[in-house]
């Protein structure tokens, strides 16, 4: 007997949900770790199964559907139960078990001391099985299924410690966000089950051409609102404030479903639906800019930020701008690069800010840490990786994803995007030594309480933190640029992405232009962090030194204090006044501001409404009167 | 000599047998007050629940048979036997969550089941009436029922004006509604829907005042019975006054019966003036839908905020009924049933909340539920989650569907507002769940009235809300196929 290749993945963080709702608190702590992860561990070896069934077989059937059962069938109408595994699904499913493994062995660490210990695995449990349908689903019903799902556990996660009301007002903004976002997708799915006739991918996909014309109204304001759906759930411009408040949750949470998996759902719902969105250019377009203006956006909200879990929330939503930009300007397999690498490293970042954390007895403002890197060795070392991952410095796995996407905006025609991208480069790799050194280097300030309770986190969380960073080490080295014939992991995803209408090929690059971009972005990223190192590591010493040897060395200090002014004055200060001005004045007043003023709204009305509901049979008599005498009116006028 | 043939065949009784059942159960259980029970004795229970199962039983016996009774006045076909069955279903469940709820709260027995087999058929008639008199006399049978069952519990104050409101504004909408058979008849000189069919497609006066005012007066009494806005009024009132079990037999059955009757005269008789109508049914749809679920968003008790939630419902439904044809039809008939299981689940897991005579269905006294009670906590959240439409659930499906074949008939600004209103109508949804899950009961926790039939009915209601989510098509198969013979 063969087991089914794929409905088993996502059944198996199922049933282990069904075996704590069903066992309770008899199986103990122990015994719900044990479920909880041997579910999630065995769907991964399940995943690596089926994915080698799938490279197994020839590059151009690798696509394999297993049908579940009949889900509705009415007329034309018809919708099944079924998973699609390619190779795109595939990537997908890997870096979901995988990281998603990963975490779960960490979390049980990290929640050791929580009395919500079960309740906790078994939403992180219903999480995995709602993001697996979502990336396995072969049609967009059952995709949605997994999307909602995923936003339900999101919600229910960030509101885990629901005792305190900032988390309660975080899951509350988070809803509301994506309620929006959905909308979108829902309508987006319902326009194209209404002009397509079907919702299968595979169905749609190939009718698409033909009953849409290429950049048309309706294939346009669908992939539009579409996006939308993207812009929610990945959190974009202008629905991304959901995500920084979402660190409210505990921090395994935000390294699995606010970094590594579910806020990259959007990434690959727009990268599933690539042959619609060619057909929209416009879209397209819009996608792009969307992507390039939240990076740099968020990455200098970054800059300001003395959260330790609010710099990686804003360097998440910048990262997830540059996955976009990648997908506008059509380069699809960047994107879902990007996507992978980025779950190892900030999965990673999460997870070491976690261990920071934890070590000291819940602080998170980066003022109250500093000179950690001797005390947290394990911690130090691994989140060194990251962050050199992040700052996309070579040989490290984000320096391929992301001189691929920058190269691929420059080949495609579009400067500004890349000049957008590689400005964001410098602010990022900026940001994340900022984080390092205050949180590594420097003088310690810690707490007195804090210094007491130091300690280097048990080994089930380091050892996750260590595959994480040989991941983020050496995970980008399936995308080599520089081999004829494209890199092994775009040649994996060309069977996916090369279907489909007719597309602008990027213009082929000389090697000359591709070595200058790759010079461009890893100067980028060494400007960034030197101009961290110089102001966060150097400057208080030149600070003290200024103090002491005032008189001999005046020239050379002053002249450094004056570089320092400078680059303070020049770069950092009005950055982070902007940013500032952004935070305070963007997401404070406007967005916050729109969230409540369509709450308060809402409840205004329905206040109105309860007005007229008075109690009174004479006041109901005299509406319903006062509606057949509305509708007798509209007739005789129309009628 | 001439033959006599006979006034009814053999399989025409079998297709009355639903209401000969019913007819014949609630007279026998009128007799038998002869024969005194002690209080809280289950045998109005049983009884109702084997007349339903005959009825039921009968008419699927000729499920397949197409027959026209007394000279057209009554129909047996697939929409008939349809409803029929959703009648009954909707009835068994309300007796099993009356079971125990009735008797801890001293309702009378008998004349309880009896009132609520006759609503049943008032219901049934009007689903299988095709002419306008036996809908009138149907809806009648019905109403008259139910304003009574509302103000069942004579020592409520609440249950009092309930009814009286009820009672009230219901012969005020009846009266409208008679008003609008007489206006009919005279524009179409028949009450039979099938004649007046006829005639409109022959006749060139299809704008005859006569005719518009009829049709918005017939109109106004069934939006009335679904509680569409702006004759939804008495909907919270009478929902939150009567006891908690009739609000859900009458959430689901009245709706339905009202959608049945609806959708026979707007798709059958005036099939062929839609374009009258349908302006005016889609404006309603979409203040219905508005105000619906804008008003449950501020609702502290449970029951109201399920009374506007039912309002907000009648709109989707309402959405259906414009987009109209065989397909929207269906879509009608779809949602219809998930929502009657789903609104009997949501309802039905309220009369369970509280110990004796006390009423506990505000949003504070489910905080917490979901830990103290796992499994009850779930269920109502399945509920919760159908009713708002989020997959997997049979809610989404039956809400994809409608707006799906609303937007292929072309009705896209319809569509728009009604999936913004889903997607407002989950934030109170949702409220439920987080306090369930999220707070703590600020009073005495409140105790739940474990009672086996009740539960039995939660877990029917609760399998076929998921079961429908996940394998929807039989039972769209089984609606399209009774819409077959209406237009």
């Amino acid at each position: 007997m063969t087991l089914p290749l794929i409905s088993l993945i996502p059944a198996l963080p199922l049933a282990a949900v069904a075996l704590h709702l069903l066992l309770g608190d008899r199986l103990g702590k122990r015994g719900t770790a044990l479920l909880a992860c041997g579910a999630v561990g065995a769907a991964f070896l399940l995943a690596l199964r089926a994915v080698f069934a799938l490279a197994a077989r020839p590059e151009a059937d690798r696509t394999l559907v297993e049908i579940v059962t009949t889900w509705m069938r009415a007329g034309d109408f018809s919708v099944d139960i079924s998973f699609l595994l390619d190779p795109l699904s595939a990537v997908m499913i890997l870096v979901v078990t995988g990281v998603g493994f990963l975490i779960h062995v960490y979390s049980i660490g990290y929640m050791a001391h929580d009395a919500s210990f079960r309740r906790f695995f078994l939403y992180l449990n219903l999480f995995m099985f709602a993001m697996l349908t979502l990336v396995l689903a072969d049609n967009f019903l059952l995709m949605f299924v997994g999307w909602e799902g995923v936003g339900l556990c999101s919600y229910l996660l960030i509101g885990f410690w629901y005792e305190r009301p900032s988390a309660a007002q975080a899951g509350k903004k988070a809803f509301v966000v994506n309620r929006i976002g959905d909308f979108g997708f829902l309508l987006g799915m319902l326009t194209l089950f209404a002009f397509g006739g079907t919702l299968n991918f595979t169905r749609l996909f190939a009718v698409a051409p033909h009953v849409f014309a290429a950049g048309g109204t309706v294939i346009t304001i669908a992939t539009l609102l579409l996006f939308l759906g993207a812009t929610g759930k990945s959190a974009q411009i202008p629905l991304y404030v959901w995500l920084p408040d979402a660190m409210e949750g505990p921090t395994p949470v935000s390294a699995l479903i606010h970094a590594a998996t579910m806020v990259t759902a959007g990434v690959y719902m727009v990268a599933r639906c690539h042959v619609l969105f060619r057909l929209a250019p416009v879209s397209l377009e819009v996608v792009a800019v969307v992507g390039a203006a939240t990076a740099l956006f968020a990455a200098t909200i970054g800059l300001a930020q003395n959260d330790i879990k609010r710099v990686l929330a804003y360097s998440t939503v910048s990262q997830l701008g540059y996955m976009f930009m990648a997908c506008g300007v059509g380069a699809f397999s960047a994107g879902i690069f990007h996507l992978m690498t980025h779950s190892f490293f900030k999965a990673l970042l999460f997870l070491g800010a976690g261990s920071v954390i934890h070590a000291l007895s819940n602080e998170q403002d980066l003022r109250r840490m500093g000179a950690l890197s001797s005390r947290l060795p394990w911690t130090h070392g691994t989140m060194l990786v990251a962050t050199l991952a992040i700052t996309g410095l070579p040989p490290l796995a984000g320096f391929f994803s992301k001189d691929e996407i920058l190269s691929s905006a420059f080949a495609s025609g579009h400067f500004g995007v890349w000049l957008v991208g590689v400005a964001g480069a410098v602010i990022t790799a900026f940001y994340m030594f900022r984080l390092y050194i205050l949180c590594f280097r420097g003088s310690s300030r810690l707490t007195h309480e804090a210094e007491q309770h130091l300690h280097e986190s048990r080994p089930s969380m380091i050892a996750p933190l260590v595959v994480l960073a040989v991941l983020s080490a050496v995970g980008g080295w399936v995308g080599m640029p520089f081999q004829a014939g494209g890199h092994a992991f775009e040649r994996w995803l060309r069977p996916v992405f090369e279907g489909g209408p007719a597309f602008a090929p990027a213009r082929e690059l000389s090697h000359g232009t591709e070595w200058a971009l790759v010079a461009v972005s890893v100067t980028a990223g060494v400007i960034g962090i030197l101009t961290a190192l110089r102001l966060y590591l150097q400057s208080p010493q030149t600070a003290t030194s200024l103090a002491s040897r005032y008189a001999s060395l005046r020239t050379l200090l002053v002249n450094k204090y004056w570089i320092d002014e400078l680059l303070d004055a020049a770069v950092v200060r009005p950055f982070g006044a902007f940013s500032g001005w952004l935070w305070r004045f963007w997401d404070v007043v406007i967005v916050d501001g729109t969230v409540n003023a369509v709450g308060y709204a809402l409840e205004g009305a329905s206040a109105v409404l309860r007005l007229f509901q008075t109690g009174f049979v004479g006041t109901y008599a005299l509406f319903l009167a006062l509606g057949v005498a509305a509708m007798l009116l509209h007739f005789l006028r129309h009628g | 000599m001439s033959v006599r043939m006979p006034v009814l065949l053999p399989v025409d009784l079998w297709a009355l047998g639903a209401v000969i059942a019913l007819s014949v159960g609630l007279m026998v259980m009128l007799l038998l007050e002869w024969a005194p029970v002690r209080p809280g004795s289950p045998r109005g229970a049983i009884l109702s629940l084997l007349t339903l199962a005959a009825a039921a039983g009968s008419v699927l016996y000729v499920r397949d048979v197409a027959r026209s009774l007394f000279g057209g006045m009554f129909v047996h076909d697939g929409f008939t036997v349809f409803f029929t069955i959703l009648f009954c279903a909707v009835a068994a469940l309300a007796v099993l969550l009356s079971w125990d709820y009735a008797r801890r709260t001293r309702i009378g027995q008998s004349e309880y089941y009896m009132l609520l087999l006759s609503a049943t058929l008032g219901m049934i008639l009007m689903a299988a009436s095709n002419d306008l008199i036996t809908i009138f006399l149907g809806l009648e049978l019905m109403s008259l029922a139910l304003y009574v069952l509302v103000g069942i519990r004579r020592a409520r104050l609440e249950s009092n004006e309930a009814a009286l409101k009820y009672f009230l504004l219901g012969a005020f909408a009846s009266g409208f509604l008679l008003y609008g058979i007489a206006l009919l008849y005279g524009a179409t000189g028949s009450t039979n829907l099938t004649r007046m069919a006829e005639f409109l497609a022959a006749s060139p006066l299809q704008n005859n005042p006569l005719l518009i005012v009829g049709g918005l007066l017939l109109l106004t009494g069934f939006a009335f019975k679904i509680a569409a806005v702006p004759f939804h009024m008495w909907t919270p009132d009478a929902y939150e006054g009567a006891p908690t079990s009739v609000t859900a037999f009458m959430s689901a059955g009245a709706k339905a019966a009202g959608f049945a009757a609806l959708l026979r005269v707007v798709l059958h008789a005036l099939g062929g003036v839609h374009a009258n109508w349908a302006p005016m049914l889609s404006a309603i749809a979409m203040l219905t839908m508005t105000v619906g679920n804008v008003t449950a968003l501020l609702q502290i008790n449970l029951k109201r905020m399920l009374a506007y939630s039912s309002i907000a419902h009648a709109g989707y439904l309402l959405v259906a009924v414009v987009a109209g044809g065989h397909e929207g039809a269906s879509a009608a008939l779809f949602y219809l049933a998930v929502y009657s299981v789903m609104n009997l689940g949501a309802f039905g897991v309220l009369t369970l909340l509280g110990r004796g005579q006390e009423e506990r269905v505000t949003l504070s006294d489910v905080a917490g539920l979901g830990f103290r009670h796992p499994l009850l906590g779930v269920t109502l959240t399945v509920f919760m989650l159908s009713l708002g439409g989020i997959p997997p659930t049979a809610g989404f499906m039956a809400k994809v569907y409608l707006f799906g074949v609303a937007l292929k008939a072309g009705w896209i600004p319809l569509v728009i507002v009604g999936v913004l209103n889903s997607v407002v109508s989950v934030f109170y949804y949702l409220r439920v769940t987080v306090a369930m899950y999220m707070e703590e009961p600020a009073l005495e926790p409140v105790g739940i009235s474990w009672a086996a039939p009740g539960v039995i009915a939660l877990m029917v209601c609760l399998a076929l809300t998921l079961w429908w989510g996940v394998q929807a098509h039989a039972l769209l198969a089984l609606a399209l196929r009774s819409v077959q013979g209406l237009m």
